[in-house]
């Protein structure tokens, strides 16, 4: 089953343990610089929401990498190869979502790659925020709780 | 690893900022963050120095597990000579200005000297400089923060500052980073204020390498999960906050209101955690919009808050009509019960404006309360008040007053003495709700007894953060104890005071240990540091940080003797509630615990102690 991770905003409370988590199984240190997930605080509106890659079908990221660096992975996932990546940037302008970024240490771009199907920021949200969970339903928890409020509401009856 | 194993020393006179190695040597005698720079403060100033001389230093600190995936780990603390107490002075502050700290690679920077004009400090990475703030002196904390962003073009950068009441001398101006957490007590912001130091920025990129990567992933999760699963840390503190306790504090009558006179509060439930959840008629809204976490914490007692948008504070005033950093429990209570307020958005207003301006709303409620009770005997009167009515429960007072104090003016800048000067002042120094000149927290000595021996002996003077003996007389943890009764608290306040101060210099929060023991939280020490980190290991540093602060104290000039709490709790008994008719049985315990921690009977640690603790 293919699998992708949910980011429920409303839940997060921006700690960054799945900045910590990503960077720590990317990179080996704990270092939210280099994380693949980003948490972005609005702060005068009280809201903090977490964002990374979706894993676009057909990859705006893929599609442009001029020297193949980018695959796809038997997740789903769209994994960059440090040995062929050249650092030339250009899935960086590519994504219309700003999930790729370059990595001034290595030379080489990266963006998450769903840690081989056991994603390491989901483990570590403390509060249910983040979710990796079948790609095909990802609406099902939205979807359940309007479901229970339709319900609640008054009913048509025959 | 874990450690930095540098640290940045920036002499403000020369502006020069330089790298110098960690002394591993000390790391290993006192851990980090408040233990290590505590030695290193002890060691490099004259304890008999002003606090507000170039003379004194100022020491931004980390601990071993800031930075790290422990939960909580982005605690740091700022040690210095205090400007409130004249002792020495340890505030740690949560947010996410630390873990910057570290993730760019110093374990703490230490501020000397005094800057001809005002600077701050840029740190990105390995590149350290001072910068002109010239531009941001006057300015409040809140645009210090947003402009120097703003000029970087990173929204992504750090930045810990002081507002106006920092640079005009308020006795209790905090430090704050990342607009409303705050090393908050003890007048580390003056400190700062003095020496012309706006403002640190820092941007990090290289991150916290831990020691074993297997052991340490192991432990910090085990310790999320009992963090997760314990009723206070799992459930009451992210449900409400620190505000959980308002209502829990008075029903056990311990509840300090109006100046200590009383020890319950009628109008608890209404400056309550569970009364900012209620829903508001004007909007439809309530006061706590979202539990907002420090760094890398899985508990997430912080509240995000609005104003009432009718309420007089805010109604023409669009800048304040935003979510920003809400109600923790002292704050509820010192700016609430000490003054008798009883208007959650007028304590939500004042509490902006301690986060906005940069000063402490423990020492600013407090002091409000010792003025509004000599305005009701008549000692202070509208004349001296600039025409403000200071009868107790005048929500306007007391918000007109923290704009004021913040700004340094009127009566305001009287306030921003602290209540031991103004009370002084005005002939009437035994209505200073004070230890070592530092204001009391929310915990009433007479209804919680091993509070009042934890105030008496805290190195810091007044706080609750030293010994937080309410965890076992009011909560039961690790195990209940009667409130009422003095037996056994010396034992108590020592074992807390020790465990406290191996926590507050490991990087994480005093609040895990709720729910955490030192079985918890050594083997992430362990794994995180080099060497072998065990519990009786631990206890000893928190202990040997103890008598060095200590020790500083008595080479500072304290002796003994302000080892005590004011008369109200020590002559007059408790009014109602559980507590009715008792008063601190200080005079019982404080002798037993001297005997325990091997200090004469004056209260100095023998040569044996010092000698068997390496000092």
């Amino acid at each position: 089953m293919e699998k992708a991770l949910v980011l429920e905003s409303a839940k997060c409370t921006g700690c960054e343990q799945c900045e910590v988590a990503c960077s720590t199984v990317h990179e080996g240190v704990s270092n939210p610089a280099r994380s693949r997930i980003k948490i972005f605080a609005f702060h005068d509106e009280g809201r903090f929401v977490p964002y990374t890659c979706t894993q676009c079908d057909e990859a705006w990221c893929m599609q442009s990498c001029p020297v193949d660096a980018i695959s796809v992975a038997g997740t789903g996932a769209k994994v960059v190869s440090d040995t062929v990546c050249v650092g030339c940037k250009v899935c960086t302008i590519a994504c219309p979502f700003g999930t790729v970024n370059y990595n001034t240490a290595t030379g080489k771009v990266i963006k998450c790659d769903l840690c081989d199907g056991d994603p390491a920021c989901a483990k570590a949200c403390p509060t249910g925020a983040i979710t990796y969970t079948d790609a095909q339903a990802t609406g099902y928890a939205k979807m359940k709780s309007w479901a229970k409020a339709t319900d609640a509401g008054p009913q048509a009856t025959a | 690893m874990s450690w930095a194993k540098r640290i940045l020393r920036v002499n403000l006179t020369a502006g020069t900022c330089v790298e110098e190695p960690l002394n591993m040597e000390w790391a290993e005698q006192y851990l980090g963050q408040r233990g290590l720079a505590t030695k290193y403060l002890t060691t490099e100033i004259d304890p008999k120095v002003d606090p507000l001389s170039p003379d004194n230093k100022m020491i931004m600190a980390t601990g071993p597990l800031t930075g790290t995936a422990a939960a909580t780990g982005g605690r740091w603390s700022v040690i210095t000579k205090g400007a409130l107490t004249g002792a020495i002075a340890c505030s740690n502050s949560g947010g996410f200005f630390g873990a910057e700290l570290k993730f760019a690679g110093w374990d703490m920077v230490i501020f000397e000297g005094k800057s001809a004009k005002p600077v701050y400090l840029l740190i990105q990475d390995d590149e350290a400089t001072l910068v002109d703030a010239s531009d941001y002196w006057g300015r409040t904390v809140w645009e210090t923060e947003k402009g120097i962003k703003a000029d970087h073009q990173d929204p992504q950068m750090r930045v810990a500052s002081i507002g106006q009441s920092g640079e005009n001398g308020v006795k209790f101006a905090c430090i704050v980073n990342d607009l409303h957490r705050a090393a908050g007590r003890s007048g580390v912001g003056t400190v700062m204020g003095s020496k012309n130091l706006k403002a640190v920025a820092v941007r990090g990129s290289k991150g916290v390498k831990v020691n074993d990567q297997e052991a340490f992933d192991i432990a910090a999760m085990a310790g999320k999960a009992v963090l997760a699963e314990n009723a206070v840390t799992g459930e009451g503190l992210p449900a409400l906050g620190t505000q959980v306790l308002m209502n829990v504090i008075n029903e056990t009558g311990a509840l300090p209101t109006h100046n200590h006179k009383d020890v319950q509060f009628d109008g608890a439930s209404s400056i309550s955690g569970e009364a900012m959840h209620e829903t508001r008629r004007s909007d439809g809204k309530t006061n706590m919009v979202r539990n907002g976490a420090c760094f890398g914490c899985t508990i997430g007692c912080g509240r995000i808050s609005t104003i009432d948008p009718t309420h007089y504070t805010v109604k023409d005033r669009e800048q304040y009509q935003i979510a920003s950093g809400g109600l923790e429990y002292e704050a509820s209570w010192a700016l609430g019960a000490a003054t008798g307020v009883d208007d959650l958005d007028a304590l939500t207003f004042a509490n902006f404006i301690c986060n906005e301006q940069g000063f402490d709303p423990i020492s600013f409620g407090t002091t409000v309360g010792a003025a509004m009770e000599l305005f009701e005997m008549g000692v202070l009167t509208t004349k001296e008040t600039d025409g403000l009515d200071l009868t107790w429960g005048n929500p306007e007072a007391l918000t007109i007053l923290a704009e004021l104090t913040g700004r340094g003016e009127g009566f305001g800048a009287e306030i921003g003495l602290g209540s031991k000067l103004l009370t002084e002042k005005y002939g009437h120094p035994d209505l200073s709700m004070s230890v070592k000149g530092q204001e009391f927290p929310a915990y009433d000595a007479r209804g919680i007894q091993g509070m009042g021996l934890t105030y008496a002996t805290s190195n810091r003077g007044a706080c609750h953060l030293r010994s937080y003996t309410v965890a076992s007389e009011v909560l039961g943890i690790p195990e209940k104890t009667d409130p009422l009764s003095s037996d056994g608290k010396a034992g108590l306040v020592i074992a807390f005071q020790d465990a406290t101060g191996a926590v507050d210099s490991a990087g994480i929060c005093v609040f895990t240990t709720f729910a955490w023991s030192m079985d918890n939280i050594a083997p992430q020490i362990d794994a995180a540091c080099e060497g072998d980190w065990t519990v009786e290991r631990l206890l000893e540093v928190g202990e040997r940080i103890w008598n060095l602060e200590r020790k500083f104290n008595l080479d500072a000039g304290f002796t003994g003797k302000d080892d005590t709490l004011p008369k109200r709790l020590l002559k007059d008994a408790a009014k109602s509630g559980p507590a009715a008719g008792k008063v601190s049985e200080l005079g019982k315990m404080l002798p037993e615990y001297y005997s325990l921690r091997g200090w004469t009977e004056d209260g100095v640690p023998t040569n044996e102690t010092l000698d068997r603790l390496v000092l």
